[in-house]
């Protein structure tokens, strides 16, 4: 029983960086049906750059305030200079092009950074937190409590304010949206900017766990896009339970099978979607297009 | 108030406008009509800038229009209410209603949005609704209010009688003739031609992206030609 809930304590909190992930490739998918594998390089950006900051002499807050900025930045070149040009290319091109800009930031990211492996410190200390046998990083609360701090903030923006339904009905319908005048250029400069804003999150939450470095990106752009696959693409309630799936899956593969398969988990879980449920577990966000 | 002089419109390579021209002056009702694939959504589509102009100009209140974005066309006083409803379809009506409303968010908001429920009743009944749960009936009167929320000086309907049932039809027309009361233009794009003549002012007959016909709605009805081609008399 303890070590079960050893593998909840670690699923979860990995699964909650899978969430943060998904739902950014969610935001983006909604807004212009890209599928961003970039996505992933944005949890890395947030985590390297907060390091590299926090070396340089500055505070954990205002260095991961300047590494979000920065990831805010990087999704938005990302999308004027890489998609907008590309606007009404096919879907595949659009994926070839992200993957892309994935392997261009990880190059200018060894560049920038380097090729270590790289921590932060937990932000409450390191003191094992014990539940019922079995124990809690304090970061893992941060991780998951961030997690739904994001959630909340995004369903707060999208629910609540006028440019967050411009975003919803942005993806509702985009001739609609342009002719209520919505300016969709800029609603999908949003979504990405947003969505590199939440990988950013992810990534700074959970380096003082699980380690950064310059390529961190790739699998965790496969595991949740496995999550947002899992969930049902642009589907957010779906990418959340989706990530956090994949987080206990690959707790519990890693620990009653063998840690040599963790990261085929994804993999899996990516397959039997396609395979069997291709909507995922909360269908496909309906689409209305023209 | 707008003149559309040579607007030409394409496809791709095909082109389906051919030198468009016409005339709407402040106050009218002006109607569109011709059979399917004569051009008239395409002509809406440029005038609303979500379809680009190849060739000629879309003057508005004495500006050139034609290169502007579609939002910046919103701002200027334009606004559409286009074929097939177009709702949004996850969002609630009001969420539709004051999307609409997108670029004129001021403090009048409220009381543009009292306008569209007294107008449309059913709309205020419904309010919490996602929009795609309406009827085609309903959903067409949210889409005229959905336009008719940005406060247009110009307002393009796109076969708003499409798929409705004869006593909403009269009720959709008896809307739009209380538009014009109320000092909005209308251009009115109709397959329904006698019941859009009937109500208009002046109408054009577009033909395979020409204009083949104008006059006074009247004038036009009584068209042995028109009467012919569209009437099915
Ligand atoms: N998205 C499109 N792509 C290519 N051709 C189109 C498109 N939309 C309409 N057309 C063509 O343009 C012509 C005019 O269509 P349309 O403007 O919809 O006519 P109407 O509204 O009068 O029925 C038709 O021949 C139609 O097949
Ligand atoms: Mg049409």
């Amino acid at each position: 029983m303890a070590e079960f809930l050893q593998l909840v304590f670690s699923g979860l909190t990995i699964g909650a960086v899978y969430a943060l992930v998904a739902l950014g490739f969610t935001l983006v998918y909604n807004a212009s049906d890209v599928i961003n594998f970039a996505q992933g390089d944005f949890v890395m950006i947030g985590g390297m750059g907060t390091v590299f900051l926090m070396a340089a002499g500055l505070s954990l807050p205002v260095a991961a305030m300047i590494a979000i900025v920065a990831a805010v930045l990087v999704g938005l070149l990302l999308h004027r200079l890489a998609i907008e040009p590309a606007r009404g290319a096919s879907p595949v091109s659009l994926i070839m092009i992200t993957i892309g800009a994935s392997i261009f930031i990880k190059g200018v990211a060894q560049l920038v950074f380097d090729k270590q492996f790289h921590s932060l410190p937990a932000f409450s200390g390191t003191a094992p937190i014990a539940i019922g046998g079995a124990t809690i990083l304090p970061q893992s609360f941060w991780v998951i409590g961030g997690m739904f701090c994001v959630v909340a903030g995004l369903w707060l923006f999208l629910e609540k304010t006028l440019i967050g339904k411009a975003v919803l009905a942005t993806a509702a319908n985009r001739l609609a949206a342009r002719l209520v005048g919505i300016n969709v250029t800029v609603v999908l400069a949003l979504a990405f900017g947003l969505s590199a804003a939440i990988g950013a999150v992810g990534g700074i939450l959970v380096t003082p766990i699980t380690l950064t470095r310059y390529d961190v990106g790739t699998l965790f752009a496969l595991k949740g896009f496995a999550a947002a696959m899992v969930g049902g693409m642009g589907n957010p309630i779906g990418a959340v339970v989706g990530g956090l799936l994949i987080g206990l899956m690959e707790a519990f593969g890693a620990g009653y099978l063998s840690s040599t398969y963790k990261d085929a988990v994804a993999f899996v879980a990516i397959l039997v979607v396609l395979l069997v449920m291709p909507q995922g577990l909360f269908g496909r966000r309906a689409v209305e297009r023209v | 108030m707008l003149t559309v002089d040579g607007l030409t419109s394409a496809y791709g390579r095909i082109e389906v406008l051919h030198a468009v021209s016409l005339d709407v002056a402040a106050g009218e009702i002006v109607a569109l009509v011709g059979s399917n694939g004569a051009g008239k959504t395409t002509l809406l589509r440029t005038l609303s800038g979500v379809q680009p102009a190849s060739g000629g100009r879309i003057v508005f209140e004495g500006e050139e229009i034609q290169r502007l974005p579609a939002h910046a066309r919103v701002v200027r006083g334009i606004s559409q209410s286009p074929e097939g409803r177009q709702v949004f379809g996850p969002l609630s009506v009001e969420d539709n209603l004051r999307l609409g409303a997108f670029r004129r968010n001021d403090g009048t908001v409220n009381s543009r949005l009292d306008a569209v429920y007294t107008m449309f009743p059913v709309l205020s009944e419904r309010r919490r609704t996602a929009a795609s749960s309406l009827s085609g009936g309903q959903q067409q009167m949210l889409a005229i209010g959905r336009a008719l929320m940005a406060q247009p000086k110009l307002l393009l309907l796109d076969e708003p009688s499409l798929g409705l049932a004869p006593l909403l039809v009269d009720q959709i027309l008896e809307a739009v003739v209380d538009l014009k009361r109320k000092g909005i233009t209308v251009l009115l794009v109709e397959q329904n031609a006698s019941a859009a003549l009937a109500i208009a002012d002046r109408g054009y007959v577009l033909e395979v992206g020409r204009i083949v016909h104008e006059g006074n709605g009247q004038a036009l009805l009584q068209d042995p030609k028109v009467r012919a081609a569209y009437l099915g008399v």
